[in-house]
């Protein structure tokens, strides 16, 4: 089966008049079909900036970037980015805001409509259409980011650390419910983030980046063995503190590394 | 939709918030009663020292002179053509600079460099005392409508060009990001965040200028008009006709007053969920 997204020998050098900084180092790693990746890593070391080179937003200066064996330009596949605020736009309802990509790709069709409104009502926000976002708990406004780039039938999702804006019990309600949503959509997702438990709960793999400049340090799968959708139920489960500890030898000697 | 449902099936307000309330609409009362009745004193005791002839009724006039002149001047002097002449004058160049300095700030967000390279003409050009073109513009356009306008927008159209800019380059470059990942381009970030979340930046920036229009618009007048209430001040202060001169300040006071709170009704419309 073809890889959803296979990363070859990537590298990226951000200029500024201080010099030149080296941000990703020869990177190569691939994503399954309906897999569910997870990057941890130092901050600071390139996590957003891969993100950002796979949603195109960064020109590729080396190396290659393909989907679903196709070059990242010349690829049809659509790709979502959830960023960490959920940067719903105030003066507009909450529908006008899950309808931007439809509009803003001039495909606001009957049929996007109807999409729009089965996604609202299948994600508990229907009766909330016509709110504005200010109207809306931290939660419920991350659901509404996530449907809106649903809207766009994303072939691979990304998101970056979209929970970290929140407190921690509205944080674990809210990875438990977006991440239920992806998995039943069926949705290719990569998640940047600093949790490790929170990587351990929702992921199918996950990868260890180096410091800067960034390499895949580790690559650790997880499987439980009665399989779950629910990041939640996953916490509780036997071996995941198992899976807490190698993961945290990991990153932990990374960190002695740095110092 | 959910809020005020929420609201009209709240619990009845607690006593303690009763009294609290009561104390706040009893401060507001206490505010605007001490405001009007500051003006009142004012205007009674401008009225009294006039008469009592503590000042000179002559050179300060009074009052009950200025309402006299008020009523003379309507019959003789055609004062609302005066007063028509500068509100068209002021509603004119105010509404060239707004939409020219909106125009010119779409230009120059769009055009980074272009900006760079024009900020400093711009930084100099507005702290510039425009009052010292005045004449220039006389020799240049000749004794007529256009010179006041041209110089009541350039009063106010330097700042409100590089404080529209400054709204328009403020917005959230997370947000510009967010677009670009939908698919958007240049234009969409334009037209779906940049404008819509700076209108009230925009609507705070065009109450300023409707004041520095009017402002403009009595520099002009005083020096190249024959109506408008700025030349009926020049005219009242040359020919020594002093009510002539308070009764057209009052009247631009009023004026002010009028345009600022049109425009903050249009705002207050606007307004609701930025």
């Amino acid at each position: 089966m073809d890889n959803a997204l296979s990363i070859n020998h990537l590298s990226y050098t951000y200029h500024s008049i201080n010099g030149e900084t080296n941000a990703l180092e020869d990177v190569s790693f691939f994503v399954k079909q309906g897999e569910f990746i997870s990057l941890v890593g130092p901050s600071g070391c390139g996590k957003s900036t891969l993100l950002n080179m796979i949603a195109g937003l960064l020109p590729v200066q080396q190396g290659e970037i393909l989907i679903q064996e196709q070059p990242l330009r010349k690829s049809q596949k659509t790709i979502g980015y959830m960023l960490q605020k959920d940067h719903l736009l105030g003066f507009r309802t909450i529908y006008k805001n899950i309808l931007l990509g439809p509009e803003i790709q001039k495909k606001c069709n009957t049929q996007v409509k109807e999409k729009a409104d089965a996604l609202l009502k299948k994600y508990g926000l229907y009766q909330f259409k016509d709110s504005y976002p200010k109207e809306l708990s931290g939660g419920m406004r991350q659901r509404a980011a996530l449907i809106r780039t649903l809207m766009i039938a994303p072939d691979i999702l990304l998101l970056d650390e979209p929970f970290s804006a929140l407190d921690y019990q509205t944080r674990l309600n809210v990875s438990d419910d977006i991440c239920k949503i992806i998995k039943e959509e069926k949705i290719t997702a990569i998640l940047v983030t600093h949790d490790l438990s929170e990587a351990i709960s929702v992921s199918d793999r996950i990868l260890v980046l180096s410091k800067r400049p960034a390499t895949i340090k580790a690559t650790l799968p997880i499987t439980f063995s009665i399989p779950t959708n629910s990041p939640r139920e996953a916490r509780t489960r036997e071996e995941f503190k198992d899976y807490f500890h190698l993961l945290w030898k990991e990153v932990e000697d990374e960190n002695e590394n740095t110092n | 939709m959910k809020t005020q449902i929420s609201k009209t099936s709240s619990p009845p307000i607690s006593m303690q918030q009763q009294i609290f309330l009561k104390k706040q609409r009893k401060k507001h009362h206490q505010i605007r009663f001490l405001q009007i009745g500051l003006l009142f004193f004012l205007i009674l005791g401008w009225e009294i020292a006039a008469d009592t002839d503590a000042i000179q009724a002559f050179i300060f006039s009074s009052p009950s002179r200025i309402i006299n002149c008020f009523f003379v001047m309507l019959k003789e002097y055609a004062l609302l053509h005066h007063m028509w002449i500068t509100v068209l004058e002021t509603l004119l160049s105010f509404l060239l600079v707004s939409l020219i300095s909106i125009f010119l700030a779409i230009i120059l967000w769009w055009f980074p460099t272009c900006s760079k390279v024009l900020e400093p003409y711009f930084v100099v050009l507005n702290s510039l005392p425009k009052s010292a073109l005045a004449p220039i513009l006389i020799v240049w356009l000749g004794n007529n409508m256009k010179t006041i306008i041209i110089a009541a927008i350039s009063v106010a159209i330097f700042g409100s060009i590089l404080s529209t800019l400054s709204a328009f380059v403020s917005v959230e470059g997370e947000k510009l990001k967010l677009i670009k990942t939908l698919g958007g381009n240049k234009w969409d970030c334009l037209r779906l965040v940049v404008i819509p979340s700076c209108i009230p930046a925009i609507l705070n920036i065009l109450k300023v200028n409707i004041g520095l229009c009017l402002v403009g618009v009595v520099i002009g007048e005083f020096l190249a008009a024959k109506s408008g209430l700025g030349y009926l001040i020049i005219y009242g202060s040359q020919v020594f006709k002093l009510d002539f001169v308070m009764l057209s300040i009052f009247l631009l006071c009023l004026l002010a007053m009028i345009l600022y709170f049109s425009l903050q009704g249009v705002e207050k419309h606007f307004k609701g969920h930025f």
